[in-house]
């Protein structure tokens, strides 16, 4: 229990140390995370629907 | 006499040039040959097998690829000082960084598995028991990094990757038809015309050829090892030799196959040893040495690669410099990634064409994204100063990117629905 209580100060303090990010967002970096996102979404898209399929 | 003084000086530079470079060598000849694990042996043999010779002339086109990419690690390891995971989390933010993080986890953990599949098998050909193939490979895992210095694990690591060019003289013993070699394999052709067996493969040959773990292990090991902005020249040099080096040694592969075993469909390379052992004793043992190090290598850069990314964001010491009692979280989250992977592939009934189809799919979402954050953070000026991206490497490594990030989702995405390209 002790540990488990550790390891979420933890996370938190990785949360808050790495909260903002450091890069400058500039347009291109905001246009590479946002196709990024999108992609990955589809992505988790198409597993979901090939494990329902499977089921 | 002047001739001669300028002789002498010419050779002391080129002499102290060399010294540099083997004091420097290392990270990117480690990572590049270890490219070559028991999946890409069982890739190459595969379309070796399936298509002789015809497609080394592609092989040679992975040689820039693999180095484009690799080579941007080495720039921002040695100007950042910081492994690829805490780069990510902390130009990108706490979301991108778990969502590498995790997912590395996985990946790393699964194609460890695969390592596992590849040496037991490979040493059942000996007759050497899955258990105690498990049991030893672990155990000299745990010997090598405890030492307790990154020299000597990578003086060791060197080693074995020398034991991964066996598959050249086995090349040579196998007597190819070099006429053929050139005519066929060094002239792009497309053998049979471009159809879906033929894509599936070229695929495999990329997804092979740059894995997200290499960039995690090839930036971290930059770091450990203490490389500075003086030294990316030479970082680069090793990159390129050893992209060039993993390259040679799969058109080697592919020649055995392609000699001795084309035409017959090939699933691992280890059923590829079985049957070349009918052939040449001397080629199938070659041929099984060869995947029982390349899966050896695999495991000793994926298991660090873990480590070395969770010690970054958690704060441990994660250095193979540090002993266990200044390390124990490095060190204990080394051996239960390996641990637990080695377990896998001894239950009953495992899953393993499950996992090994799990893997493709899983480092699909990776790749894209540490690809993506690469370039992003190559091109940060204010970090990385002179040494950022030129315009031509931006162009060379966006093209490059792009391809893969296309051809590894088509095969991620055709393994999860086979029939979707037929």
């Amino acid at each position: 229990m002790r540990m488990l209580k550790q390891f979420r100060s933890k996370i938190r303090e990785i949360n808050q140390r790495y909260a903002k990010p450091k890069i400058e967002m500039s347009k291109s970096v905001k246009f590479s995370l946002a196709v990024l996102r999108i992609y990955l979404f589809v992505l988790v898209l198409l597993m979901i629907y090939k494990f329902i399929t499977v089921l | 006499m002047d001739f001669f003084s300028v002789l002498y000086y010419r050779f002391k530079k080129v002499w102290k040039a060399i010294r540099i470079y083997l004091v420097i060598a290392g990270p990117g000849l480690v990572v590049m040959i270890a490219d070559n694990d028991a999946g890409g042996i069982t890739t190459y043999a595969a379309t070796g097998a399936k298509y002789g010779y015809h497609l080394i002339w592609f092989l040679l086109l992975l040689i820039p690829v693999a180095y484009y990419v690799q080579e941007m690690t080495v720039r921002l390891g040695a100007v950042t000082k910081r492994g690829h995971a805490e780069a990510i989390f902390e130009s990108f933010g706490a979301f991108w960084g778990w969502f590498s993080l995790i997912d590395l986890m996985f990946v790393d953990w699964l194609t460890l598995v695969t390592e596992f599949v590849g040496m037991t098998a490979a040493l059942s050909i000996f007759g050497v028991p899955a258990w105690l193939t498990v049991i030893l490979v672990v155990l000299l895992m745990s010997i090598i990094v405890l030492n307790g210095r990154y020299w000597t694990w990578e003086k060791i690591a060197l080693g074995f990757c020398l034991l991964n060019l066996i598959y050249i003289p086995a090349a040579f013993m196998v007597n190819p038809s070099i006429s053929s070699i050139l005519g066929q394999g060094l002239i792009p052709n497309l053998p049979g015309g471009f159809n879906n067996e033929l894509f599936f493969l070229l695929m495999a040959n990329i997804g092979t050829t740059i894995a997200p773990w290499m960039l995690f292990f090839q930036q971290s090991s930059v770091v450990d090892k203490g490389l500075q902005e003086k030294d990316i020249n030479m970082g680069k040099l090793d990159t390129f030799i050893g992209s060039i080096i993993t390259v040679v040694v799969a058109i080697f592969i592919v020649i055995v196959t392609g000699t001795l075993l084309n035409g017959v469909p090939i699933d691992d390379a280890a059923t590829a040893a079985r049957m070349l052992m009918k052939t040449n004793h001397y080629i199938g043992a070659f041929m099984a040495i060869g995947l029982f190090d390349a899966g050896l290598l695999g495991a000793i850069c994926i298991s660090l690669a873990s480590s070395w990314a969770f010690g970054e964001i958690f704060g441990w010491a994660h250095s193979l410099n540090t002993k266990v009692k200044e390390a124990p979280w490095f060190y204990i989250s080394f051996f239960l990634t390996l641990a637990t992977a080695g377990v896998v592939p001894l239950i009953p009934g495992a899953p393993l064409v499950l996992i090994t189809l799990f893997v493709q799919v899983v480092a699909v979402t990776l790749l894209p994204a540490a690809l993506v954050f690469l370039i992003l953070l190559l091109n940060d000026k204010k970090t990385m100063g002179e040494y950022a991206n030129t315009p031509l490497q931006n162009t060379v490594s966006v093209i490059i990117v792009v391809l893969i990030i296309v051809l590894s989702t088509l095969y991620g995405v055709s393994a999860l629905f086979p029939n979707l390209f037929q």
